[in-house]
């Protein structure tokens, strides 16, 4: 089994958000970058049915030279080499281009990310890859099987769950519980090093969108704490503060 | 907080990656049980070799002998990232990788080296390693374990104490007497297997901290052992230990600054959450000066402690080095822990936050594997009798 799977370098979740360049980037001074966490469980699948039924695992990132310690610490879990396509990803149909170039002629059976990158949070690009390679694309994807060629999965949709058999290659976007996070070891780390990491060109046109400003959403207002018992308080408030009564 | 070293970017971005692992694990596997092993005295076994499936405990040995085949550098920056959640696992880590698997890597033959390396790097089996004993702390020099030849085999009597993994090792790294007391030359080093005939378990001892880590002693009653399993020759045993010492201090200089750096940071958050006269204590310059003064001890310990790392990675000779900076850092560890308790002021005496352990944990610093005063005897010695 030939696996893809790709990884987004994204802002720890505890990080503090702020923009330089009159609002149109977002500022990276003293952020600690990781690999987005629903690629991680992707990661963490492939890496199982590695582990299950042997083959190999290539792991593809959008972006430019700084994101290669996180590249290397996908190749320290287990991935076995790492393309880096060398642009800042900066829309979600350009990333998909990147990806299904790569994938087109790769003779990947399963291409795997997160069901969406946790900065920009769209969750277009696995969407997007399937349809520029003609093949199946699901997600959110929580089970993962394979048997064959085809695969079993569940997902989850509005209100319950669906189960679907599918036939390889496909694309899944994937989120807990699919796998359990993977923690490298240090023969991994060790071994990252020397694991390739081909640099390659983007391909095709220029990215069609531009930022022209970020905005942060407005702060949380003040919480203000009633007293059970002091429902007349709590009734005035929602009136006449709050006007939602 | 990160300290600067002129190291290759290669070697930070590992540190980096080694730093994220080992508080993943930490986060999973001890920041929820510590204080239950605290409480009862348990040393968590089977935690502790998981630690083994992620090569923290064989952070130096060579691959080819299952390690992880790092050097210093990032063995430093396991046990700081540890010993700030857990200083008595990050006390058991390197007293594991320096002390019984140090010395046989150090010292062990191309078969011992083969025979218990790849085992103990795995965490399948636990390392001890015995050099005090009752009577002679410091004074190794005048030990009371023998060792006689005896056709075949050798033959080990006496007792060792303050041993950590002294019960639970599978294996031991045994220094005993093999001249007679008080000469030069006198010791010779042993690996012990807890299935060799004669190795009994003795006392665990109740600690003031690091109480997740079991010390206890080792007792040796007619314990017999193959003659190959002597280390290198009759009479290196003392020199050997010393030279491992010189390792080990990095390791406890590194157990020093974790636990500093875990009480710092635990105090740097305290004081901005807790309010007094409407404003967090943080703003407060009693307080203030104080995280000030904290954190600067905490970075010159970590950069004396990086500094003998790198030397130790060079090859060179670490004697003083190491001892200044097991000293420097397990001296701030309880001059920091002792201002995180002080900052949390009467919740910092009490359980239900983390300041008392890392005052706990710390003073043992400045007590295992050579005392403060024996470290300013070594640095002063290197000083003085050129």
């Amino acid at each position: 089994m030939k696996i893809l799977v790709c990884i987004t370098h994204v802002p720890d979740t505890t990080s503090r958000i702020a923009f330089t360049d009159g609002d149109t980037k977002f500022d990276k001074n003293g952020v600690q970058f990781i690999i987005g966490p629903y690629d991680d469980y992707a990661l963490a699948r492939a890496v199982e049915l590695k582990e299950q039924s042997g083959g190999s695992i290539t792991v593809l990132n959008v972006g430019e030279a700084e994101t290669e310690p996180t590249i290397r610490k996908a190749l320290a879990i287990g991935a076995d080499d790492a393309i880096r396509i060398n642009a800042f990803p900066e829309d979600a149909l350009f990333v998909a281009k990147q990806i299904a170039a790569v994938a087109k002629d790769g003779g990947f059976d399963l291409i795997l990310m997160g069901r969406e990158s946790i900065d920009f949070n769209g969750g277009q690009v696995h969407g997007m890859v399937g349809e520029l390679l003609g093949i199946p694309s699901v997600s959110p994807v929580m089970t993962l099987d394979i048997d064959g060629d085809t695969a079993k999965i569940s997902r989850e949709i509005e209100g319950g769950k669906e189960y679907m058999e599918l036939p390889l290659p496909f694309v899944a976007g994937c989120q807990e519980p699919i796998a359990e996070w993977k923690i490298p070891n240090m023969r991994g780390i060790m071994s990252a090093r020397t694991k390739p990491l081909e640099v390659k060109d983007p391909t095709g046109d220029a990215p069609k969108t531009k930022v022209s400003k970020f905005e942060l959403p407005p702060a949380k207002g003040d919480v203000k704490l009633v007293d059970p018992d002091n429902m007349d308080e709590l009734v005035n408030l929602l009136k006449n503060e709050a006007k939602v009564i | 907080m990160s300290t600067a070293t002129t190291q290759p970017e290669e070697v930070n971005e590992n540190k980096e990656m080694i730093a994220q692992m080992v508080r993943d694990f930490c986060a999973k596997e001890i920041e929820p049980n510590k204080m239950k092993w605290d409480e009862s005295q348990e040393f968590p076994i089977e935690t502790f070799r998981k630690m083994g499936e992620l090569g923290l405990l064989g952070v130096l040995v060579p691959q080819e002998y299952g390690g992880a085949g790092f050097g210093y550098h990032e063995y430093v920056t396991a046990i700081i990232e540890l010993s700030k959640v857990d200083g008595s696992i990050g006390l058991s880590m390197a007293a594991h990788n320096s002390l019984c698997t140090g010395h046989i890597l150090q010292h062990g033959s191309q078969e011992q080296k083969k025979k218990y390396l790849p085992k103990l790097a795995t965490g399948e089996w636990i390392g001890a390693w015995g050099l005090t004993e009752p009577n002679t702390g410091s004074d190794a020099g005048n030990m009371k374990t023998v060792a006689e030849k005896d056709g075949d085999e050798w033959v080990l009597n006496g007792a060792k104490n303050f041993i950590t993994h002294g019960n639970s090792g599978n294996v031991a790294v045994v220094i005993a007497r093999t001249g007679e007391a008080g000469k030069s030359r006198n010791a010779s080093a042993f690996i012990v297997e807890r299935t060799n005939p004669g190795f009994k378990q003795g006392r665990k001892e109740d600690k003031l901290g690091m109480r997740a880590s079991e010390t206890s002693e080792m007792i040796f009653e007619d314990c017999r052992i193959p003659s190959e399993n002597l280390i290198g020759e009759v009479g290196q045993g003392f020199v050997q230990a010393l030279k491992v010492l010189d390792g080990g201090r990095i390791s406890i200089a590194a157990l020093g600054c974790g636990i500093a750096e875990g009480a710092l940071e635990a105090a740097i958050a305290y004081s901005k959450e807790r309010e007094q006269f409407g404003k967090p204590i943080s703003a407060f310059q009693g307080i203030s000066f104080k995280i000030a003064d904290m954190a600067m001890k905490v970075e010159a310990a970590k950069l004396l402690t990086y500094q003998s790392a790198e030397l130790k990675n060079q090859g060179k000779d670490v004697n003083r080095e190491s001892a200044m900076a097991k000293l420097y850092s397990s001296e701030i560890a309880v001059e920091v822990a002792n201002d995180g308790v002080q900052i949390f002021g009467g919740y910092g005496y009490t359980k239900d936050y983390p300041a008392e352990k890392y005052y706990r944990d710390a003073k043992l610093c400045t007590i295992g594997e050579g005392t403060s005063e024996i470290q300013k005897v070594v640095i002063a010695r290197t000083l003085l009798n050129q």
